[in-house]
């Protein structure tokens, strides 16, 4: 059963802020599609494959050609906050 | 008054109309705009309108000699607002894009500009697509035209909405689990999801990859070949699109014979209304007498289904969202003092409660210790659930089911329990695992309200899909105009109406 402990540690592993009261609210969530969802535990398929592609591709690229992308002023014109041009983020710890 | 009768007319004749000179653009653009006028104040099924714009190009297109107009021009289109265009701010129903303005186009919205469709404006969609009522839009609630106390369905509820109250001709939207069927189901249009590579997602902004397909919410089964058509193909920006063996042919066929239907026992357990099932029965019977044949068989592993999709699903969009983090674009919390509590509070502040659920299940699925047990689990089941469908394609040429198991439900009415949400899926959900093309179109209503018929193929049998599906439709014969009834009317549930949501953006921080 997922705790209020173990959901705090997920949500920080998502890089995502619960309120408290989100949080009690997120466990009990959980807990109930967590239920659900551990039903395909009951099927025994140790020998059957993982799938990892729907259909019968094989892996494609493009050819090898130096191409325009992106400017450097259209890949910042929707950045929060821009700097010498770059994107500009808060310091990485505190001090 | 033009004559166009935008509760009944369909693309395919809207576009000889127009060919033949018996309508313009602008009188098309305007039919639709009026009708906006008139029930987007009830239904809000767009998030942004683009009145003026649509009919600015409309005007141009008028001018332009016909020889140089494209296959779809004038015809005006709803556009589900996942879909990046440069220049229109592209919410995905979320704060965290509530002012991102694209700087490129998705390959299949850029498709159909090249073909000179006139967009009118940007649809309301449960946010980033998850979600099957389209209440989980950080913006606003669309109602469905057949009865304003009742959802649209979702995800593309905003296009099949817009489609349904002749506020759109026709329109996009995106499918990971049903989100295009099920609301067209719920809305009474077609609506397809096609085979998975069919059409590019190169711009769709992301759910779960492996599952997410663009598609057509239309009147008619003809005007989903025809919109297909031209947003199908391969394009070099999405390594996972193929190249089409084929072209989408608009059906003409009005006959069945000799085409083997299946009926998969498990899709019609527990959980389907007896409306639903009674509607569903009497299709069959058409289907018998258009010279198809049916038979009850089996897909066993679709129990497994729905949960082994609430695990890749999630898994994916955990991935998938980790690029919303308030340094390129979008939201960011205000006042962090470092960069972690930036990510946090960014993410915190603008994702919603059904997103927030969404990631925090992948990120679990995902997370040491968890993996085996849960995604690499799911992986096999989502193998065990094609292998089901390959194997019922050896003795079935398609396979049908009721698209949602309920006709629309009220509004409110599943929102503080997303394992009954997640049910309204059941029939859809394993099409998308197993990557396949269907189809959902109008069968009949129960108590007042829209039944879907689904009707599933092989990979890539898209025509073939296509022509049973429109010779089914010929033989239901389905009025497509709603009510607009209100059945909580007096009830007092509904706020005011009145209101024209030219930006709903700008209600959510009032």
């Amino acid at each position: 059963m997922i705790t209020e402990a173990d959901v705090r540690y997920v949500a920080r592993l998502a890089r995502l802020r619960l309120e408290p009261d989100e949080l009690t609210r997120m466990t009990v969530e959980l807990a109930k599609i967590l239920g659900h969802i551990d039903k395909i535990g009951e099927l025994d398929i140790a020998d059957v494959q993982p799938m990892a592609h729907v259909l019968d591709v094989v892996n494609v690229s493009r050819a090898d050609v130096a191409r325009a992308s992106l400017s450097r002023d259209d890949a910042l014109r929707s950045a929060p906050a821009v700097t010498d041009g770059a994107f500009r983020v808060p310091r990485m710890s505190q001090r | 008054m033009s004559g166009l009768d935008p509760l009944r007319l369909t693309a395919v004749e809207a576009k000889r109309l127009l060919v033949e000179g018996e309508t313009s653009a602008t009188e098309l653009t305007k039919t639709y705009l009026d009708q906006i006028a008139a029930h987007e104040g009830d239904v809000h099924a767009f998030i942004q309108l683009c009145g003026e714009e649509a009919a600015r190009y409309a005007a141009r297109i008028d001018q332009e000699a016909t020889a140089v107009r494209g296959a779809l021009a004038g015809l005006p289109t709803a556009i589900k607002d996942n879909m990046v265009t440069e220049g229109v701010v592209t919410t995905a129903g979320s704060r965290i894009l509530q002012n991102y303005t694209p700087v490129y186009t998705a390959t299949a919205v850029r498709k159909l500009f090249d073909q000179h469709i006139v967009m009118l404006g940007r649809t309301n969609l449960d946010e980033f697509a998850m979600g099957s009522s389209t209440e989980n839009s950080a913006f606003q609630v669309t109602r469905n035209p057949w009865d304003l106390a009742t959802v649209p369905g979702g995800s593309s509820g905003g296009t099949a909405a817009a489609v349904a109250a002749g506020e759109a001709l026709w329109g996009l939207g995106s499918d990971t689990g049903g989100s295009i069927r099920q609301p067209a189901s719920l809305c009474g249009i077609v609506g397809m999801k096609p085979t998975y590579g069919a059409v590019s997602r190169y711009g769709l902004i992301a759910f779960a990859s492996s599952l997410d397909q663009i598609g057509p919410l239309t009147r008619s089964v003809a005007d989903c070949a025809l919109l297909l058509r031209h947003i199908a193909g391969y394009d070099e920006c999405d390594s996972t699109s193929v190249r089409l063996p084929f072209e989408v042919e608009v059906p003409t066929a009005d006959r069945l014979d000799g085409l083997r239907f299946g009926v998969p026992v498990e899709y019609l357990a527990e959980g389907v209304e007896p409306g639903v099932r009674a509607r569903f029965e009497e299709t069959l019977r058409l289907i018998e007498e258009l010279g198809g044949r049916c038979q009850e068989m089996h897909l066993s592993h679709t129990e497994y289904a729905l949960a082994a999709y609430y695990i890749i699903a999630p898994a994916e969009a955990s991935a998938n969202l980790a690029r919303f983090d308030g340094v390129r674009y979008g939201y960011r919390a205000a006042g962090a003092e470092d960069l972690l509590e930036m990510y946090e509070r960014t993410r915190g502040e603008g994702f919603g409660p059904e997103v927030k659920r969404r990631i925090m299940i992948g990120t679990y699925a995902l997370s040491s210790g968890y993996y085996e047990a849960y995604y690499g689990q799911a992986q096999k089941v989502r193998r065990l659930v094609k292998e089901d469908f390959g194997a019922a394609f050896q003795d079935f040429d398609l396979i049908v089911s009721p698209t949602s198991p309920t006709v629309a439900f009220k509004v409110g009415s599943r929102t503080q329990d997303p394992l009954a949400m997640y049910q309204s899926d059941a029939c859809t959900i394993p099409v998308n695992l197993a990557g396949l093309p269907a189809v959902s179109i109008p069968c009949g209503l129960s108590d007042g309200l829209p039944v879907g018929f689904q009707i599933i193929g092989r990979a890539f049998s898209e025509n073939l899909v296509l022509r049973a599906a429109h010779a089914v439709e010929g033989a239901v014969g389905f009025d497509t105009a709603p009510t607009f009834r209100d059945s909580s009317a007096g009830v007092g549930s509904i706020g005011p109406g009145g209101l024209c949501a030219q930006d709903a953006r700008e209600a959510v921080d009032a």
